[in-house]
């Protein structure tokens, strides 16, 4: 029989360490799930919140930047000045010369009510209005026709009338298939379109559209546009937006605002919800719960194995292994826990951004930041009771 | 008589336990000589609380003496601290305990090996088929210790202590849960271990006829030895633990 002498220093791989610290949560299922459950809603919840919140904040941009940011609006207004609070009737025109347009449109006000038919009683009018517009109003703001077409040259000069997306439902217009009528100021006017949103003059989608040409003919329409639109080159934003004022309004540029719809879009992208704060701070407290769950099963799996850590200590496992043993067990927990948590969160995700016709965003700092957490809390969680394993005297853990 | 008992592989010399102080001081072990020689069977016996497993423990490096020595081969055991005592059971000791003997998440080869993984040795092959052929377990190695009847756990038990080939093995009552017949069996085992590989091994038991498989019993009493027997059979150690009683 040989007989050794001191053999060198004892090292686990890490291997074993893994093996020997998933043995536990193997051999008691059932605590395993339960255990790791706290730590999975901590996690789904981070996951999901922020999945979602990327996923919808995407979709918003993806929409701006299909809109474009290079509309500019031109309005009267702001100024303290001594002007008459109008745009010249030339401010289109002007616009339109400038180099960097690319295109612009205008509207002006119709001094007319609109009904959906005559028997609507007078002053009923459900916030909808009447607004003459150029016919490339569409082309500039990239909107699109639901159904029927907008004004051209050709049916310009003749009284026709297009309807916001808000008017139409308001009106009970869905298609064009029969003829359809809407009532302005005092005769019947046939609606040739429909329009889609304009998320960027949203206003326009509670108006019912007359071609200028017309408007003026037929009815009480201004001379001065009330908005001017302006599309410009990439690029050319800030100095666009400098040379309009003096453009449109050579007399009064100090009371001309501009100002630029997308940047209201891309501020509710970059807001953070309210709510987004709220999950995420209930997912931190459910992390934290589930957290203070793996220290407590932790510390009933050492007194429940202190024969079992007498034994590895009376056949040469040293504190650290026992201590090291207990915390892998503890982020073995935490980690089946994240994992799970990671999948919930991406499948609420998934399934939530698909209903909505998102594209499905999972932040990667979110998923690994979820797993890298669960290791965390599974070290802190198990700590404690790894050292209290550790401690224990194997004659003591044996008599047990 | 053995003529082997030559050198010794470990000795106390005024071995003192006290647990508690004061008026609860309790002294385990009270100034206890002894040496166990090396290649030998020794059995340690005595009435319930005369202090066995104290000095077994105290021997083996899993616990500390209050006062007095104790030696394995050259080395003072008792000067010892907590990582030279984790390293002494891990590379020269070998363990059979009564109760919680086997790890129940392993399969019967891991908890064969865990000592040496817990060294970081490897095994050496031709040893380890030997031993499990020898308590004939080359079966049943991939059960778990709940897959497998008492006998067998024990017997998986003295593989692990032979597997490392340590140079001392304690056994606490390790035939303590046993019906006497796989008892017999498991102390065949450990007595083929020392007159075949020349295992050194210091059994602790209450079974007379247990203790007739070593060389040589040691009679413990309120934590002092008071007797020993070479070569004993079971009536005479019956005959001499009754005087216990009186
Ligand atoms: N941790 C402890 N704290 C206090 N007293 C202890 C402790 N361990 C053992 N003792 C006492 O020391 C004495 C010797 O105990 P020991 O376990 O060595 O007896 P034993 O001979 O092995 O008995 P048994 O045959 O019942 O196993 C007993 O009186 C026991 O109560
Ligand atoms: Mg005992």
């Amino acid at each position: 029989m040989a007989s050794k002498d001191q053999s060198p220093a004892s090292r686990l791989r890490l291997s074993d360490v893994v093996r020997v610290g998933a043995s536990g949560p193997r051999a008691r299922k059932t605590r395993t799930a339960l255990s790791a459950l706290g730590i999975s809603i901590g996690i789904a919840a981070l996951v999901g919140v922020l999945g979602l919140s990327e996923s919808s904040k995407s979709a918003l941009l993806d929409e701006i930047s299909a809109l474009g940011t290079n509309l500019l609006t031109v309005e009267a207004g702001g100024g303290i000045g001594a002007g008459d609070g109008e745009l010249p009737e030339t401010a289109l025109a002007s616009a339109a010369r400038i180099p960097t347009v690319t295109s612009a449109s205008a509207v002006w006000n119709v001094d007319a009510d609109v009904y959906q038919n005559e028997y609507i009683p007078e002053g009923e009018t459900g916030a909808i209005n009447v607004v003459a517009a150029d016919v490339d109003l569409v082309h500039t703001l990239r909107g699109d026709v639901a159904d029927g077409r907008f004004f051209d040259e050709t049916t310009a000069p003749y009284p026709t009338a297009v309807v916001g997306s808000v008017a139409a439902e308001r009106y009970g217009i869905r298609d064009l298939d029969t003829p359809t009528y809407v009532f302005i100021g005092d005769d019947y006017v046939e609606v040739v379109g429909i329009l889609e949103e304009f998320p960027l003059a949203a206003d326009l989608d509670r108006s019912v559209i007359l071609s200028q040409q017309a408007a003026s003919t037929f009815f009480d329409a201004d001379d001065s546009p009330s908005t001017v639109f302006v599309r410009v080159l990439d690029g050319t934003i800030d100095e666009t937006r400098d040379v309009l004022p003096g453009n449109t309004d050579p007399e009064n540029p100090e009371e001309v605002t501009v100002s630029r719809p997308s940047d209201a879009l891309e501020a509710q992208a970059a807001a953070d919800d309210a709510l987004t704060t709220l999950f995420l701070g209930l997912g931190a407290v459910a992390l934290l719960v589930g957290g203070i769950g793996i220290a407590n099963v932790m510390v009933i799996a050492v007194i429940e194995r202190r024969g079992e850590i007498g034994l590895r200590r009376a056949l040469g496992a040293t504190q650290a292994h026992i201590r090291r043993q207990f915390v892998t067990e503890a982020i073995i927990l935490s980690v089946l826990g994240g994992i799970g948590g990671v999948a919930i969160g991406v499948a609420a995700t998934f399934v939530y951004a698909s209903s909505q016709d998102w594209r499905v965003i999972i932040p990667q700092e979110a998923a690994f930041g979820g797993l890298v957490g669960a290791v965390a809390i599974g070290a802190i969680a198990g700590l404690y009771p790894a050292m209290r394993a550790a401690k224990l005297a194997p004659t003591e853990a044996l008599r047990a | 008589m053995n003529a082997t008992a030559a050198t010794t592989a470990a000795r106390a010399v005024q071995a003192t336990k006290v647990y508690g102080s004061g008026d609860n001081a309790v002294h385990a072990l009270a100034g206890v000589d002894v040496a166990f020689g090396r290649g030998e069977f020794t059995c340690i016996m005595g009435p319930s609380g005369s202090g066995k497993s104290t000095l077994m423990h105290c021997m083996a490096g899993l616990d500390s003496l209050t006062s007095g020595q104790v030696f394995v081969g050259d080395l003072e055991v008792s000067s010892l601290d907590e990582q030279g005592l984790t390293n002494l059971r891990r590379d020269r000791m070998g363990f059979i305990f009564q109760a919680f003997n086997l790890v129940p998440t392993l399969s019967a080869e891991e908890n064969i090996v865990l000592p040496l993984r817990l060294a970081g040795r490897s095994r050496d092959d031709d040893w380890f088929g030997r031993v499990v052929d020898t308590v004939g377990l080359t079966e049943r190695l991939d059960h778990r210790p709940s897959e497998l009847s008492g006998g067998q756990q024990q017997r998986v038990a003295v593989a692990r202590a032979l597997a490392s080939q340590p140079e001392m093995i304690f056994a606490d009552e390790p035939t303590g849960n046993l019906d006497s017949s796989t008892g017999t069996e498991i102390l065949t085992f450990m007595r083929h271990a020392v007159d075949v590989f020349d295992q050194t091994i210091v059994m602790v038991t209450h079974d007379p006829y247990a203790a007739a498989y070593a060389h040589r019993v040691v009679f413990l009493s309120d934590g002092m030895i008071v007797d020993e027997m070479r070569d004993p059979d079971g009536d005479r150690v019956l005959d001499r633990m009754k005087q216990f009683g009186k």
